[in-house]
């Protein structure tokens, strides 16, 4: 474990990015920080600024003009982030797979590392996973998928999309 | 040499290490309060310098079309000028033979650096809500700096001298009318110049999210946390100085003990204060700053003068 990820791991500041979610995930996002949960024990505590983010909250379906904006804030974190996916429609899509409004999966425009499914899930889950997140970055079984470049990120969502978005 | 000892003396103690460990602990403090009054745990004794540490290793975003040279110098200003107002004011205090005439007139506008810087920087990132911040920090500096220098006259027409030096001969102006009356207008100011709540309005981070340091990542942000932590340190030292005659005057263990029990005092009610009050809005700030705060300011230096 090198001293990157061992800083990383001792100080997360969340950002909470939320991407036409049903605001279920999001309420369930924000009970996580609450005093009842007190994660500032470990060094997590919430920032509004994407560039003093170490670890982003995303949850929603991510339909097409939120995609792009998502793109772009996360082109805008400091590296190294890490990305958790929160809920269900970051995962599968759920009902709004079929949406006329649903672009394709967030994981093939944003390198998530890890996947909180549930709809909404708990914010033990939400805990349980950033707890799993920090314990595969020390075990080196994790490495931030910011820091990898495995050729996932399309150059363009949708062509033409920009236009009009 | 002697450029030699003035050197390590800047960047070890008491200047740059020494003022960052104890703000770091300070901010320790404030955190754990914060906690204990919300009824929950808070954060371990390490945790302000595990964020400075993580903050070192992220990268430093740059944000297009802004200033790039007084983006990243601004937060090397707001550093330096506190290192050096910390380092003139621990001099004087562990040696009052170190105080040279003006040094207090100095160390306020060293003290006017941190929030200088913060302009600079929110200015030169070229974000609106950096600016909004920005500017909301002018206005409240314009705001709070007339009281606060008005109130720091209490002391020094009290010790009839304007060498910090002189203000620790051990008389406390606290013990005066006047003294009280301007030790209550400099907690306020102090209030508003660490931008704490209620008047953290550069920073509002429910309306600016982040405000003035919205661009700033990694090392510069780091040093931005750094220097408002040396402040939050800093700054009831300054006050215990100013009213209460000195931290480490006197023989014995007996003065140091009390000056950091009044100095946790200070930082407590601070903390206190943060804890209880909403945020108040921008011109509400300059109104309550310019207004009360302002009268019972003057009124303070008029007792003074008349010897009360």
């Amino acid at each position: 474990m090198n001293g990157t990820i061992n800083a990383l791991t001792r100080s997360l500041n969340v950002f909470h990015l939320a991407g036409s979610a049903c605001n279920n995930c999001d309420i369930e996002i924000l009970d996580a920080l609450t005093p009842a949960y007190d994660l500032e024990r470990f060094g997590i505590t919430l920032v509004g600024s994407i560039r003093h983010a170490d670890l982003l909250l995303v949850s929603g379906i991510f339909n097409r003009k939120a995609a792009i904006r998502a793109k772009e804030v996360l082109a805008q974190a400091p590296k190294p982030f890490l990305v958790v996916a929160i809920g269900g429609c970051p995962c599968t899509g759920l009902m709004f797979r079929d949406s006329y409004n649903w672009l394709r999966p967030p994981s093939d425009y944003m390198r998530i590392d890890a996947y909180v499914p549930g709809c909404p899930p708990k914010p033990e889950a939400i805990i349980s996973a950033v707890v799993k997140v920090i314990e595969g970055l020390r075990s080196g079984a994790l490495i931030p998928r910011c820091l990898q470049n495995d050729g996932t990120i399309p150059e363009d969502l949708a062509p033409g999309m920009a236009d009009n978005a | 040499m002697k450029g030699n000892m003035v050197l390590l003396e800047f960047l070890f103690f008491p200047g740059l290490l020494f003022t960052a460990v104890a703000g770091l602990l300070t901010s320790w403090v404030d955190r754990k309060v914060t906690a204990l009054v919300q009824m929950r745990v808070g954060p371990p004794l390490l945790q302000p310098f595990h964020d400075i540490r993580k903050l070192l290793y992220k990268e430093t975003c740059v944000p297009e079309g802004g200033a790039t040279g007084l983006f990243l110098l601004a937060p090397l200003l707001g550093l330096a000028g506190v290192t050096l107002a910390s380092m003139i004011l621990w001099r004087t205090l562990l040696n009052a033979e170190a105080t040279f005439v003006g040094d207090l007139i100095v160390l306020i506008y060293l003290l006017v650096m941190p929030a200088l810087a913060v302009m600079l920087g929110s200015f030169a990132s070229r974000n609106p809500l950096a600016s909004l911040g920005g500017s909301r920090e002018v206005k409240l500096m314009i705001a709070y700096e007339l009281p606060l220098v008005l109130a720091i006259l209490v002391p020094v027409i009290h010790a009839n001298s304007i060498r910090l030096g002189d203000l620790l001969s051990g008389q406390a102006p606290v013990l005066s009318l006047s003294g009280v009356l301007a030790l209550l207008v400099c907690i306020t100011c102090t209030q508003a110049k660490l931008t704490i709540v209620p008047f953290d309005m550069p920073e509002a981070e429910t309306e600016l999210s982040g405000g003035a340091l919205i661009e700033y990542s990694g090392p510069p942000l780091a040093m931005f946390k750094l220097t408002r932590a040396m402040m939050l340190f800093t700054m009831p030292v300054l006050l215990v100085v100013l009213f209460f005659g000195g931290l480490v005057s006197g023989p014995g263990w007996l003065p140091p003990l009390i000056g950091f029990l009044l100095w946790f005092v200070l930082v407590a009610i601070s903390i206190v204060i943060r804890n209880t009050t909403p945020r108040v809005r921008i011109d509400q700030a300059v109104r309550f700053f310019w207004g009360p705060v302002s009268i019972v300011a003057v009124l303070a230096v008029t007792l003074a003068w008349l010897g009360f």
